[in-house]
Parts: C-alpha cells; structure tokens; sequence
C-alpha cells in the first residue's frame, strides 16, 4: 500500500485552492495506487473544521503539526517526521513558492526525487509519473522516482474536486524542528501593498508589465481598459508590482492572481512562465511588445511587435470611434 | 569580517534555440552559453552589501558546476566584481538532479565556510528554482528564496519577498542560503578592463575527488529523479503576429481582429 502526503497551505483559516487541488489529484492517484490521501497542515492555529474539511476533497487523514507557518523549515521537518512513521511513496505540493522551497529541502533529507512546475500526474505499474513541461512548453517530459517522489505542482495544475468523502480524521503529530527551523522566523505575512483593486471579474484586462517603465504609464493601461468600457480591469505583472507601479491586489501569477477574462491584452508583457500559469485560460491573448524575442509571443493569439507607447494610445481612440 | 559565496550557472544563451537530446531525456546544453541572467542579480547583492558596509565582506566567491565551458560564466563573474571563483568540473556529475547538485555545492560551500550564500530566483534554462533551498538543507542553515529586499544587522538579515498571500517579512540568522528575486536590484555592466582582467583572478578547479564528494549521490548514479523521452503538448494553432511598421495601419488591424471576435 503507497499512501499519499499532500501539504496543505492554508492562511487565515482558509485552505489555498492549489492545495485542493493537490489534494483531490493525490485522492484519484492513491485510489489507483490502493492507498490513501492524507493531508499535513502546519501552523500555530489550524482549527478542527479547516483540517477535517479536506475530506470533502479526498484525504482521509488531517495532520496537523504545530509550528510556525509560512517558511519552508518547519514544513520539511513535518514531512520528514510523518513520512518516518507513516507508508508514504510520494509527496504532492500544490502550486506555491514554498512547495518548490519545502519540495528540495526534502528531497535532500530524506534522499528523494523532486520535480517542479508538474502539470500531471499519472500511474504506470504502480508507480507514479510526473508530467513536466520544457523548454518554453514547447515540449513534456516524463519524470519517474526513486526513493520518495516529491511532485511540486504547477500553478492551477490541479482542479479541486469536492467527492463528499465527508470529514477527514484530525491528528495532532508531535514534531521536533530542526535547528535551522529555529533560525528562520516569518515577521509580518500576505502584507497587501496598494488598494484592493479587483480583476477576477473583469472580462476585458489590460495588463501592464515591465515595458511600461514606469508608474505613470499604467495610464495608457487605464485609457485602454476605459475605451473597451464595460467590465474591462487594468492588471499587471509581478516585475510591475514589485517595482511598486501597481497594487498587489491587481496582480497575475504564480503569487497573484488568476484570470480567465474574455480578452487579455498584455502592454510590455514578456510572458514569463510564472505570469502565464495565472492568465493561460484566457479566451483570447493579444500581446503588444518591442522585444519580438518575448515568450508571450509564443502563447499570444495575435502578437504584435512594436512600441507599446505609441500603439495602444492610438488603440485607445480607434476603439472609442468604433463604440461611438 | 563575513565571506560570501555566491552560487553561479552557465546556461544556453537566449537567443539560441534549445533542445532536448532525444537518446538522454537530457537538455542538450550544446551551443553559444552565457552567465545565468538571474545570478548576475545575486552577485550584484553580493556587491552593494561589500560596498555599503553593510556587512564588512572580505571576500565573494562565485561557485559553480558544470562542464569545462562553464569557466565562462565564473569569468563574467569575476569581471562583475566576484574576487574569486570555484569550479567543480568532473565526468561523474553529467546527469545530476536538482538533489545531487546541491549535494555538491553544499560539499563545495562547506570548504569555503562563508557567512551567507547568494543565488538567483532560477536558472534560465532548467527553471527548477529549487537548488537554494536544496543546498540549505545539506548545510543545515536557514534558506529563504525570491527574497527581493536585502537588510542586515550584526547576524540577522530580514528579507522581503513575495509570496501567495502578499508580501512576506522573514528574519534569517546568519549563516544563511539567500536565493534572490530579480527585483532586488539592477546588476551592473562590467567594465571592459574588468572583463580584461577577469581572466587574471584565482580560479580553482576541482574534480570530485579533489572536493571529497561522494560519486554515488551525484550524476546518473545518484539521480532520484529521473527523466525520460519527451513528447510534444497538444498542438495549439500559431497565434497570429503582427510587426508594427505603420502605426495606423496595425491600429487598424488589431481593432478588426478584436472586432471579428466580438471583444469591443
């Protein structure tokens, strides 16, 4: 029997939908596999209902590790600790920095196989395949395991599947935590930085990245999202946020949000993986960007190559003449 | 008095078309290759804590392994500022994973004993992220990746970075495994008599057994994650691409592609 461990990220009581995901994806595989799902909460204050609640998307089992949350130390040692007792194969991590974080940290403990940015998943003579796209997606390979298999999901992999298992059993695990555990300590966690802007609803976005250059020029964003009117948002890239030219809240990506509006329009968007895993179920992808080498421009249903500054102005007013 | 190693990797330039040897399941690492755009960010956070005495850096070393070629990517190192380097180069370490490479390093690191270790978010053509936090693990220190801001007082760095819920504040203690996001700074250009010159600085070459590394856990031999074959995704039909030479005639065409698809 090859039971599943699947580490759940939760924040303020909620448990991340990624983690659902994973959760769901390792219930379907353990089933293959005649074992079991079970789910590894760490965290100071994980309260009965949110552990015993993944049994709706699968495990049969919470663990629950008291420690701190939000760094990857604490993480490893709770794995470690539960896969020493427990009849483990594999370990899942949904999306998330600290999967891929907590994924290498134990694979180099126990001596075990990792592999990132997992699109699927499958069983093949009763072991487990990961599916991990290359070079741009442009192509998938295949990674098998020995020793434990660790599998750090890509973002929005793995769809939740409510299966109305019921609960999950809760159990408190004991855990000691390493010496590094206790040189690494989380200050303030999830600070949003900005306004609370909203663009999950949108069906038109507008997203500004770096090739904007600058604060100011999320105005040519805000002018072509108030000429399509309506429910169009402006967004942006992590490279604009974190240069502080943009909210948090107003963020796609693998640390953000994502979006399936009916039209995304990225202005000065490379199109890096971790943006892409946010905005890849669009229904329709228009690019405009100077750099013709821009990975968007592989994924984009129109792309065109030119200088954002001149171009979406100019957009700007011919959408607006057309509405009249 | 602090010593920095920073962790460097060679990869394909950009600009060069990669490719999977179908016979390996490996990446082709063939062609044109260059310093990993990503580390040149942790060497230049190596430099600005030397230069704003912030911490009292005697040394940064940049560290790497690889192929012979990838003295390459530690002599752009150097002529960025690096005052030295280490290359760990032998047949045994063709193959690794992400594990038995920071296995290595971490054997590499603890030779050196430094302070605090420094690497970019990902390399530009594996994009595993996940070699800091594997080298951590082997030291046993505290590691923390993506981190986008950088401060220091006595043995306590506190570090920014952005993570699911938001922007996270996390205080490492020294000595620590930093893996740093893009966003942290703008790496400088070398100058051309730095470029000059970086051929001049000590660059020590090890093999496996110079190092004291077990071959076991490192290449084919110690890989626990093994690739194979690849195939190719579902095909998606080439999206439509538009070179702007007139800016009111791709005006025109965007707004009647947008307009065919009903999205004005």
């Amino acid at each position: 029997m090859t039971n599943i461990l699947v580490y759940a990220l939760h924040h303020e009581g909620a448990v991340n939908k990624n983690s659902l995901g994973a959760i769901s994806e390792a219930a379907k595989l353990a089933g293959e596999l005649g074992g079991e799902a079970h789910a590894l909460f760490v965290g100071e204050d994980v309260s009965d209902d949110t552990a015993a609640g993944v049994g709706s998307y699968g495990a049969t089992k919470a663990l629950r590790v008291k420690a701190p949350a939000g760094v990857a130390q604490p993480i490893v040692d709770a794995l470690d600790a539960v896969i020493e007792q427990g009849d483990y194969g594999y370990v899942i991590f949904g999306g998330g920095l600290l999967g891929f974080e907590a994924g290498a940290g134990l694979a180099a403990r126990r001596g075990g196989g990792l592999g990132v940015e997992i699109t699927g998943v499958r069983v093949e003579d009763g072991k487990l395949v990961a599916e991990r796209p290359i070079l741009g997606d442009t192509e998938i390979s295949d990674i098998r395991f020995e020793g434990v298999g660790i599998i750090a999901a890509r973002l929005n992999a793995f769809e939740p599947k409510e299966s109305g298992s019921g609960a999950a059993s809760v159990e408190d695990v004991d855990v000691t935590l390493s010496d590094a555990a206790g040189k690494i300590e989380i200050v303030t966690r999830g600070e949003q930085r900005g306004a609370d802007v909203n663009i999950e609803d949108a069906q038109v976005l507008i997203t500004g990245g770096r090739g904007l250059g600058a604060a100011e020029k999320f105005s040519v964003a805000e002018d072509l999202a108030s000429a399509f009117g309506g429910s169009a948002a402006v967004a942006a890239t992590r490279a604009a946020v974190d240069a502080g030219w943009f909210p948090y809240a107003g963020q796609i990506g693998q640390t953000g949000k994502t979006v399936a509006p009916k039209l995304y329009l990225g202005l000065g968007v490379s199109g890096a993986i971790q943006h892409k895993v946010g905005m890849q179920s669009s229904d329709a992808i228009v690019a405009i960007n100077k750099d013709g080498n821009a990975p968007i421009f592989e994924f984009a249903d129109l792309g065109v190559v030119g200088d954002l500054h001149a171009i979406a102005p100019a957009l700007a007013e011919a959408i607006k003449a057309k509405k009249g | 008095m602090t010593k920095i190693v920073v962790l460097v990797k060679e990869v394909p330039d950009a600009a060069v078309q990669k490719q999977v040897d179908s016979s390996t399941g490996r990446l082709d690492r063939g062609g044109e290759k260059t310093l990993n755009p990503f580390d040149t960010h942790a060497i230049e956070a190596a430099l600005q804590l030397k230069e704003s005495g912030a911490l009292e850096v005697d040394e940064v070393v940049a560290v790497t392994v690889g192929p012979d070629s990838a003295v390459k990517a530690l002599h752009k190192a150097v002529s960025l500022g690096a005052d030295r380097s280490i290359h760990l180069t032998d047949d045994a370490l063709a193959g690794s994973d992400v594990v038995g490479t920071g296995y290595a390093l971490a054997e590499l690191i603890k030779r050196e004993s430094p302070d605090l270790v420094l690497a970019g978010q990902q390399s530009d053509d594996g994009q595993t992220y996940a070699v800091g936090a594997a080298v951590a693990e082997y030291l046993g220190w505290p590691g923390l990746t993506q981190v986008i801001k950088l401060d220091v007082d006595g043995q306590t760095l506190t570090c920014e970075r952005q993570a699911e819920y938001g922007y996270d504040t996390v205080k490492v203690t020294l000595p620590a495994v930093i893996s740093v996001g893009d966003a942290i700074n703008e790496p400088r250009y070398p100058s051309l008599k730095a470029i000059m010159g970086a051929k001049k600085k000590p660059l020590e070459s090890l093999s496996l057994g110079d190092a004291g590394i077990d071959a076991s856990k490192v290449g084919e031999a110690g890989r626990k994650a093994v690739w194979s074959g690849s195939k190719q995704p579902p095909a998606k039909s080439a999206g439509e691409i538009i070179e702007d030479e007139d800016t009111a005639q791709t005006v025109e065409k965007i707004v009647a592609w947008l307009d065919d698809r009903k999205l004005i």
